[in-house]
């Protein structure tokens, strides 16, 4: 199968050959955006959390954002993945690979919130040496490494043949990629090895992935506090971390389409599919956030009311307006209709989504904390540059992750783009046969009528 | 085994502060400036609320002085990933300041806001400070003990004279500092005692019962003939 001759896919090696201006520029760019993160970071691992805007009351606040929101991008990945591939959608091929590596690195960013949030980061290792179960971060904590297990292993199983491919083609890093290859010769019995494995893997992320955001939601819902303790969170933080997933995904294809020329393989038939996944998303989004909130104004709690109406026409309103606008108006009048300009209309829908899921899940973590039960007064949270600094620094570490992995490895799967033509095709035409239904008996039993 | 408990009786309450103060003094509770406490990050194990009267806006004034609540069924404890928080058999909810990685999932969890964070390292060991109780480090979460180390001095000292710990041998500062004596602490498992008494008044509740926290700290409403 990685017959070197064929020079087809050649383009989706370029970025690993060749090295532009732009690949310096991007690093320089992002580098700077890092740097400003670990300064932050330095200042407030020297000082304090003291140099952020957090108080009492509002003990949690850009960082348990960011935990969450960067945990819920990793949906995108995997989870994505893995349903087209179970589901046979033979327009997955140049995405997968994108998705998967989209949930691994922002993983490590997402789980790095919750080191950065902490006051004592010197002591972190407690959580193993002294965890106690009852708590729901202890099932974060066991859910997420699951899930970075789960999906670095998920990555890489469908990359061995590609790496074969870079051992056989390409002149750098000789040493790297033979390792990495296993030993890849693509026989017959090895692909058979390799399917197996990509569909069990396949399998087992979906149930991990579920149970990671059902988990983090649980950090809120398992509490007394008002608006957090709601049995719908669990699903209701799925659906949003899949919503997001979709859009950053569709995000990063299109920023790679333009940097590396690959508007061959990533065509508008492939956005248009993604955007109707993402509109569908929006609408169940919508759906949740609704139930949610309706339950919530027809309780008529009052410290419930506090918070509803802090977000709905108090201090939070620009983000909860916010947040409508961006994850719900914009999207579905995008996305409704396709026809044309898709890859426009695509593209701002879903940086709108991937804006309105952080502000959602802002507007979970803070409004909940500044309106306490008891008479202390509402607190109003201002974040600092060092928060800035740090959302600013963890967006840049993603993209400065992702940049580099496209330049040690191909960005599109090439092997199974190979298989899409040379296999992929024929069976696609037998399975439709298999769907129809059986006419083909008596259409040969016809001519033994005319005898 | 004994089960220490409060009894705040509203209706003596004055709101002049002297619970908070001495509280303050005896816990080494550190002054945060009066810029970090316009920042909203004063540090006070008890907190006297206030609350402006519906009826006579702008004349009458509630107050109600909260220390940590020391629930039986702690929402904090629960949630703790590194057992840092946890309550002892008394019934005392005990926070360990050395394990302690400061991830304020118990303050987000507490319904009382009666854990605080040090957000700086507020102050270093000095003269003066009591030394029965450790100075917190930044980055930790700390919260009213009940005075805790007064009842490990005290059960020494009884050891040491071979006799049984006698009822009103350990009082909290706050209860001990308030001249209205508003006040009371005892053992809630002592059918002698006074908070048991009290805890069995009928003006006797417990803020957010509702919650099912099951607070150890019972506060007395005020009567029909105040103010």
């Amino acid at each position: 199968m990685a017959d070197p001759a064929d020079t087809r896919d050649a383009a989706l090696l370029f970025p690993i050959e060749l090295t532009g201006r732009g690949f310096y520029v991007t690093v320089g760019l992002l580098s700077l955006l890092i740097l400003w993160g670990a300064i932050a970071y330095w200042t407030q691992f020297d000082e304090g959390l003291g140099v952020t805007g957090l108080h009492q009351p509002v003990s949690w606040g850009f960082y348990v954002t960011n935990f969450v929101f960067f945990i819920g991008i990793s949906h995108a990945g995997t989870l994505i993945s893995a349903i087209l591939r179970l589901s046979k959608a033979e327009w997955r091929r140049p995405i997968t690979r994108m998705a998967e590596v989209i949930t691994v690195m922002v993983l490590f960013i997402g789980a790095g919130q919750i080191l950065i949030d902490l006051g004592r980061p010197d002591r972190m290792m407690n959580i193993i040496r002294y965890g106690r179960y009852q708590s729901p971060l202890l099932w974060d904590a066991t859910s997420i490494s699951a899930y970075l297990t789960a999906s670095i292993v998920y990555l890489y199983i469908p990359m061995i043949p590609d790496i074969a491919i870079l051992r056989d083609r390409v002149g750098k890093r000789k040493l790297l990629y033979t390792v990495l290859a296993l030993g890849w010769q693509g026989t017959e019995h090895q692909q058979k090895v390799l399917n197996r494995a990509i569909a069990i893997m396949a399998v087992l992320v979906i149930p991990i992935a579920v149970s990671v955001h059902s988990v983090v939601s649980f950090v809120f819902s398992m509490t007394l506090q008002p608006m957090w303790r709601s049995t719908i969170f669990g699903p209701y933080f799925v659906v949003g971390a899949i919503f997001s997933g979709i859009a950053a995904l569709i995000v990063a294809m299109l920023v790679f389409r333009k940097a590396y020329g690959l508007h061959g393989y990533l065509k508008p038939i492939h956005f248009r599919y993604l955007g109707q996944l993402l509109l569908v998303m929006s609408l169940l989004w919508f759906y949740f956030t609704f139930a949610e909130y309706l339950t919530a104004y027809y309780g008529n709690e009052p410290e419930e009311m506090h918070v509803f109406w802090a977000k709905f026409s108090g201090p939070f309103w620009p983000f909860f307006w916010g947040m409508v606008l961006t994850n719900f108006v914009i999207p579905v009048l995008c996305l409704v209709r396709l026809g044309r300009r898709t890859i426009g209309k695509v593209l701002i829908a879903s940086l709108s989504v991937t804006v309105g899921m952080w502000l959602e899940r802002f507007i979970i973590v803070v409004p909940t904390l500044s309106n306490p039960r008891l008479p202390f007064g509402e607190g109003i949270y201002f974040p600092t540059w060092v928060e800035w600094g740090e959302l600013a620094g963890s967006f840049a570490l993603f993209a400065l992750f992702f940049v580099l992995f496209t330049k040690l490895f191909p960005v599109i799967s090439i092997w199974e783009i190979r298989e899409g033509r040379e296999v992929g095709l024929k069976e696609v035409e037998e399975r439709l046969l298999t769907y129809l239904p059986d006419t083909a008996e008596p259409r040969l039993a016809e001519p033994e009528r005319g005898w | 085994m004994a089960l220490w408990g409060m009894v705040i009786d509203l209706d003596r309450c004055t709101g002049c502060q002297a619970c908070v103060m001495a509280c303050k003094a005896e816990n080494n509770v550190p002054a945060v400036g009066a810029k970090e406490a316009r920042r909203g990050r004063i540090i006070s194990w008890m907190q006297v609320l206030t609350e402006e009267e519906e009826e006579h806006g702008g004349e009458v004034k509630r107050f109600l002085p909260r220390p940590c609540l020391q629930c039986d069924n702690p929402p904090c404890t629960k949630v703790c990933p590194v057992y840092a928080t946890y309550r002892n058999p008394e019934g005392i909810v005990a926070q360990i300041y050395a394990r302690c990685i400061g991830c304020r999932f118990c303050m987000a969890a507490c319904p009382y806001n009666a854990k605080y964070f040090n957000w700086y390292r507020y102050q270093k060991e000095a003269p003066g400070q009591n030394p029965d109780v450790s100075v917190r480090s930044k980055g930790v979460v700390e919260k009213c003990t009940f005075c805790h180390h007064r009842l490990q001095k005290a059960r020494e000292r009884a050891l040491a004279e071979r006799r049984e710990l006698a009822p009103g041998e350990y009082v909290t500062a706050c209860a001990e500092a308030c001249p209205a004596r508003a006040i009371v602490f005892g053992d809630l498992s002592d059918p002698g005692s006074e908070v048991f008494r009290l805890a069995r008044s009928p003006r006797a509740f417990r803020l957010q019962e509702e919650l099912g926290t099951r607070p150890k700290v019972i506060y007395l409403t005020e009567g029909e003939g105040r103010g």
